[in-house]
């Protein structure tokens, strides 16, 4: 993975699979802290006690066509090479939380990239699932929540091509003037 | 900037022209594998370049999906063509610029790119 929002878009991906109706991302930079966190949330099916405690092993795979599954071990492993790490919490029934620590100013962080691109190609891909994103720069913040856009569409679908384009445009907008493209 | 203002646009506009679009379960579809080895060999930009061209040449009846790992993780990213009445075309090792030729030649054109398909990705 070249960008960490491509991380983001692979561990969401996860929680659509799960049967998520609300998945949350949340994007945290911190320059007094030297902190970036990123949150991915959703109330999908959760995992059990047993899975959960090898979901970090790449040979452990809810997929098919394979045994491994690299998604969560490479965006571990992207943290822990910026000297942070990887949190995971679950329950069965209840949903998933994976959280990711990067030290903001380590020179193997990886950048943050196109956030907006990861967030439409996932309205894109599941548009029967909400998603609230929000992102914060120290003091500043923006957030999309696809419920609020669902009532100003009213009925029309928000997969259309017209719509995916204005909410890539508006994505990117809000993060630019947060500066959070710089991050 | 960008305002909600546009988006209620968007919403006009569209409720105008949506009973132009009903039969979409006969078009024909294309589905980007997005699972961790399409994203990491760069499936995001694929599936962007395909969307975009689709609505800048205002193709009505073309779906583009995403699935899951197709199962040849060291060709992705792919992406399957399913034209109704015709053989599954698979197209491997994608990137925006020969997705966009996929779409001109083979959705527009109905002529499969048989030089990015995977029967020629070994040759």
């Amino acid at each position: 993975m070249k960008e960490l929002s491509l991380h983001i878009l692979d561990i969401a991906k996860n929680s659509t699979a799960a049967g998520a109706s609300l998945v949350e991302i949340t994007v945290e930079a911190s320059h007094p802290d030297n902190c970036l966190t990123i949150t991915i949330r959703d109330d999908g099916k959760g995992m059990s006690s047993e899975f959960l405690a090898r979901v970090k092993d790449p040979f452990t795979t809810s997929r098919t066509t394979r045994k491994v599954g690299m998604g969560i071990p490479l965006f571990e492993l992207s943290a822990m090479s910026s000297g942070g790490g990887l949190d995971i919490t679950s329950a069965s029934g209840e949903g998933t939380t994976v959280t990711a620590y990067f030290a903001l100013d380590h020179i193997d962080r990886q950048p943050l990239g196109d956030v907006a691109s990861t967030l439409t190609v996932l309205i894109q891909g599941s548009p029967a699932v909400d998603f609230l994103y929000r992102h914060t720069v120290d003091n500043a913040a923006f957030e999309l929540d696809t419920r609020q856009v669902r009532q100003i569409l009213q009925g029309v679908a928000i997969d259309g091509p017209d719509v995916i384009k204005w909410l890539y445009d508006y994505i990117t907008e809000g993060i630019n003037n947060l500066g959070g493209n710089l991050i | 900037m960008k305002s909600l203002a546009e988006l209620e646009a968007i919403r006009n506009k569209t409720l105008g022209s949506i009973n132009l679009r009903n039969d979409r379960e006969e078009g024909t579809r294309i589905v980007v594998g997005m699972a961790t080895c399409g994203i990491a060999a760069g499936a995001r930009p694929v599936l962007s370049a395909l969307v975009d061209e689709v609505a800048k040449r205002d193709l009505k009846d073309i779906i583009v999906s995403q699935t899951g790992c197709i199962g040849m993780c060291r060709l992705e990213p792919i992406i399957e063509v399913y034209v109704p009445g015709k053989e599954k075309v698979t197209y491997v090792r994608m990137s925006p610029e020969k997705a966009v030729r996929v779409i001109s030649e083979h959705i527009v054109n109905n002529r499969p790119v048989k030089e990015f398909t995977v029967s020629e990705a070994d040759k």
